[in-house]
C-alpha cells in the first residue's frame, strides 16, 4: 500500500539496524513519547531487534491512559442522564472509571454512542434536536483542531444541544516532569510525529536546551523509528542535544498554522490532572470563557465524584517511564484487557496493552 | 321530526373489512392465524419450496443419502445492520454462515430450517429480498430450507430482522477433520483475502467515508472442502474463520490441538483497501471477520496438492499459505514480522474498537 509499504521494507530496517549496532558504545534510555508508537515498534517486533544497550521506555502519550479518573467519572454521570447522547471515540468505552466503564453504563440503558470524529457528534445534535449530545474531547494536541471545529461548527449551526466534556493535554509540559523528576532515566526522545503535525516542533528546542537531551521527531512505521532512533543515538554518542526532524514528510518547524490558530481561538492554558502523574501545571487546554455554552461540566451539574484508583496499578510510573508493564505484579494477573485495572491496559496506545497484546509479558 | 341527536345516523353499509396488510409487518403475521399462513404461503414456501416444506407439517421427516457415515448439525444465529450491505445481506449471510460451519466438519451440507424474528413495521418488500437472496444462497449451495417459523416483534424490539438457523450435512465414512488434530510441521492455509466482509458491513453503516468498493466475502465454501478432500489424504484441520477474525480462529485451534502456530506476516492475504481502512481505524485484519474464507491445516507434503485444488475453485482462487504448526509454545499463536521480529497474536479481548488518533 502506498505511503505504508515503503516504511515497512525489511531490507531498509535492516541496515538501518546494523548501522546503529556499530554506532552505539554504552547504554542509553530512550523513551517514545507516543503511545501508537509503542505499539507499532511491539506490533512489528522491533524492540527485539534493537541492540541490547539501547532500552525504550514508554511515554505519557496516550490520551485514553492520561484522562483522568474524576473526568472519566464524570463521562460516566453525564451519560447515564437520560436526556444525553453521549458520544466518543471508541477507545475511551472500556477505560475504567471507579466502578464501572462506559460500556456498562450502555449497558444499564446509557445512549452512548462511537463517532469517528467529532464532527459527527455534531451531525448527530442537528439529528437529535430534542437530546442533549455531549462528545468527550480527549487527546493531546493531535486531535484539538478537529475537536474545537466541532464547537466552533456547532456555533455557526446555532445549535443549543451541543456540548463537550474536555480534557485536553499538551505534550511539552509532560516532558518538563518527566525530566525534572529525581527519578529520570530518559536520555533522549522520540517526539510524536503527529502532534508534531499539528504544533511543529520549535516547542521542543528550549527542552532539549535546558535538559540536555536530544529530541527527534519521528513517524510511525517500522522505517521511520529506527531511523528515529538512529538520529537519537548519533546524537547521545556525539554528545548532542538538538532537535531534528525524521518526520519531515509529515512535520515542519512551524506546524500547520491554521489549526494552531483555531485551537487558541477556542481554547486556553489551564492546569491538568493527569492519570497516574498528578497535577501538571498549564498541562492542558480547556474551553476559553467565550465558548463556555458549549462546556458540558457546566452544562451538566455533575457532583463532586470521589474517584479511587486500584491500588496494585502502577500505571503512573509506567507512563513516566520509571518502570515496565512486565514490573506490575497485577500485569497478565489480575490485570488484562479483559479486566483493566488501568487505562494504560485498555487503550490501542497504552503500553500495558501492547505488551499484553504482543506478548510480551514474559 | 326532530332528530335525537345521541342516536348515531347510519350512512349506509360499512362492515369493516379487514385490511389487507401487504406492505408492511403487523404484529397479526405473527398471530398464527390466517395472516401468518398467508405469509408463510406466499412469501416464504412460494420461493423457498421443495417437498418438504411444502408438507406443511411439524417437521420434516427426511431421508439420509446412505445409511454409512455420520450427521453433521449445527446452528446459528443471524443479527446484521445494515441489512443489505455490498455483496450480500443477512438472508444469504444466514444460510452460508450455517453451510460452512457444516462443510469445516467435513459434511455435505443437507438441510437448513429457519426461524424468522420480524419486527412490526418491515416492509414485507424486504422480507421478500431476504427470502430471494436465500433461495439463491441455498440452490448456490445445493441445500433445502425444510423447516421454518416466523415470530413478529413488536416495534423496537427487534432490528428489522433476526434470522436463527439450523444445518444438518452428511459426513462421508473416513473424513475426520477437528480442531483438535493440528500437528507439528503441518501447513497452515487460507482461501482468499482477510477482513473483507467485516469492513464492508463497517463502511455499509457509513460515517466512515471511503469511498472504496470493499465488498463483502460472503459465501458458500463447501465446494473448496469438497476439493480439499478430492486433493488430500491429511486435512487435518478446517475452520471459516467468522468473528474474532483468523487470529481468533488459529487461537482456537492452537489450544484445541496444544500446538504453537507460527504465521509469516508477509503471506498473509489483505487487500490493499481493507488494509487502508484498517490502518486509518486502528483495526487489525487479522482480527476482523469474514464470511467466504476456509482455513486449512494440512500435512505439509500436501500442502501444494491442497493450493492448488482450492486455487481451482470459485472462492478458493486466492488461496494462500500463511504459515505452519509447531509443538511449541503450545496454544500460542506467534507472528514473523515482515521485518524479522516475532510477537504474539493474541484473541480479540472484547469488542474492537477504532482508535482515537
Amino acid at each position: 500500500m502506498k505511503h505504508l509499504d515503503e516504511y515497512r521494507q525489511a531490507h531498509l530496517v535492516q541496515g538501518i539496524l546494523e548501522d546503529l549496532r556499530r554506532r552505539v558504545t554504552r547504554p542509553w534510555v530512550i523513551m517514545e513519547i507516543c503511545g501508537g508508537q509503542t505499539h507499532s515498534i511491539v506490533r512489528h517486533g522491533l524492540d527485539q531487534l534493537l541492540p541490547e544497550a539501547i532500552e525504550l521506555v514508554h511515554g505519557p502519550g496516550c490520551p485514553v491512559c492520561v484522562t483522568s479518573l474524576e473526568l472519566i467519572d464524570k463521562a460516566q454521570a453525564i451519560a447515564a442522564r437520560p436526556e444525553v447522547i453521549f458520544a466518543s471515540y471508541g477507545d475511551m468505552l472500556r477505560v475504567p472509571g471507579s466502578g464501572r466503564d462506559l460500556f456498562a453504563v450502555r449497558a444499564a440503558g446509557g445512549d452512548v454512542r462511537v463517532v469517528y470524529s467529532p464532527l459527527d457528534a455534531v451531525r448527530l445534535a442537528q439529528e437529535n434536536p430534542g437530546r442533549q449530545v455531549v462528545f468527550f474531547a480527549i487527546g493531546f494536541e493531535t486531535t484539538a483542531p478537529a475537536n474545537v471545529m466541532s464547537v466552533l461548527q456547532a456555533r455557526a449551526l446555532g445549535l443549543r444541544n451541543y456540548s463537550v466534556l474536555v480534557s485536553h493535554v499538551c505534550v511539552p509540559p509532560a516532558m518538563h516532569a518527566i525530566l525534572g523528576s529525581p527519578h529520570n532515566r530518559v536520555q533522549g526522545f522520540l517526539a510524536a510525529g503527529h502532534v508534531c503535525t499539528v504544533m511543529g516542533y520549535h516547542e521542543y528546542e528550549p527542552i532539549a536546551a535546558r535538559y540536555g537531551v536530544p529530541i527527534v521527531v519521528t513517524g510511525f512505521e517500522p522505517l521511520d523509528l529506527v531511523q528515529g532512533i538512529r538520529l537519537t543515538v548519533e546524537q547521545l554518542e556525539s554528545g548532542r542535544a538538538e532537535v531534528e526532524n525524521a518526520y519531515a514528510r509529515a512535520v515542519t518547524r512551524e506546524g500547520n498554522a491554521a489549526a494552531q490558530q483555531v485551537i487558541g481561538q477556542v481554547f486556553e492554558i489551564c492546569d491538568r490532572n493527569w492519570r497516574g502523574i498528578g497535577r501538571i501545571p498549564a498541562s492542558g487546554w480547556r474551553l476559553r470563557p467565550e465558548y463556555a455554552e458549549f462546556d458540558a461540566e457546566q452544562r451538566f451539574e455533575v457532583q463532586a465524584l470521589r474517584s479511587e484508583e486500584s491500588p496494585l496499578c502502577i500505571a503512573g510510573q509506567i507512563l513516566q517511564g520509571l518502570r515496565r508493564p512486565a514490573d506490575c505484579r497485577a500485569f497478565g494477573g489480575p490485570c488484562t484487557p479483559e479486566h483493566p485495572l488501568g487505562a494504560t491496559m485498555v487503550s490501542s496506545e497504552g503500553a500495558c496493552a501492547a505488551y499484553y497484546r504482543y506478548g510480551r509479558s514474559a | 321530526m326532530k332528530r335525537d341527536e345521541a342516536i348515531p345516523v347510519m350512512e349506509g353499509a360499512v362492515c369493516p373489512v379487514p385490511l389487507a396488510h401487504d406492505v408492511t409487518v403487523v404484529m397479526g403475521h405473527g398471530s398464527g392465524g390466517r395472516m401468518t399462513h398467508d405469509l408463510v404461503q406466499r412469501r416464504f414456501q412460494r420461493v423457498l419450496g421443495n417437498p418438504a416444506l411444502e408438507q406443511g407439517d411439524d417437521a420434516a421427516v427426511l431421508r439420509l443419502p446412505q445409511a454409512a457415515g455420520r450427521l453433521a448439525i449445527t446452528t446459528d444465529a443471524h443479527i446484521v445492520a445494515p441489512l443489505f450491505f455490498p455483496g450480500g445481506d443477512i438472508g444469504r449471510l444466514a444460510v452460508c454462515g450455517t453451510v460452512n460451519d457444516l462443510a469445516v466438519m467435513g459434511a455435505h451440507p443437507l438441510w437448513l430450517t429457519a426461524s424468522f424474528i420480524l419486527e412490526e413495521g418491515l416492509p414485507l418488500a424486504t422480507l421478500d429480498r431476504v427470502i430471494e437472496s436465500m433461495r439463491v444462497a441455498a440452490e448456490e449451495a445445493g441445500v433445502a430450507i425444510v423447516a421454518g417459523d416466523t415470530k413478529v416483534a413488536e416495534r423496537g424490539k427487534a432490528d428489522g430482522l433476526f434470522i436463527s438457523t439450523a444445518g444438518v450435512g452428511w459426513v462421508p465414512e473416513g473424513r475426520e477433520a477437528s480442531g483438535r488434530l493440528a500437528r507439528p510441521g503441518d501447513a497452515v492455509l487460507v482461501s482468499g483475502p482477510l477482513g473483507d466482509h467485516g469492513i464492508a458491513v463497517l463502511e455499509a453503516r457509513g460515517g466512515l467515508g471511503l469511498a472504496s468498493d470493499i465488498v463483502s466475502d460472503v459465501a458458500p465454501i463447501h465446494g473448496l472442502v469438497e476439493a480439499l478432500f478430492e486433493a488430500c489424504r491429511q486435512v487435518h484441520v478446517l475452520r471459516d474463520p467468522t468473528r474474532g477474525g483468523l487470529a481468533t480462529t488459529l487461537n482456537e485451534i492452537a489450544r484445541q490441538s496444544s500446538v504453537g502456530i507460527e504465521l509469516d506476516e508477509s503471506a498473509i492475504p489483505v487487500r490493499p483497501a481493507v488494509q487502508s481502512a484498517c490502518e486509518l481505524l486502528g483495526m487489525d485484519p487479522l482480527y476482523v471477520a469474514n464470511e467466504g474464507r476456509l482455513v486449512a491445516i494440512i500435512a505439509a507434503a500436501e500442502a501444494e496438492a491442497a493450493l492448488q485444488a482450492l486455487r481451482r475453485t470459485r472462492y478458493g482462487e486466492g488461496a494462500v499459505r500463511i504459515g505452519r504448526v509447531l509443538a511449541d509454545p503450545a496454544g500460542r499463536v506467534l507472528m514473523r514480522t515482515a521485518i524479522g521480529g516475532t510477537r504474539l497474536v493474541d484473541m480479540l479481548a472484547g469488542e474492537m474498537l477504532p482508535r482515537i488518533c
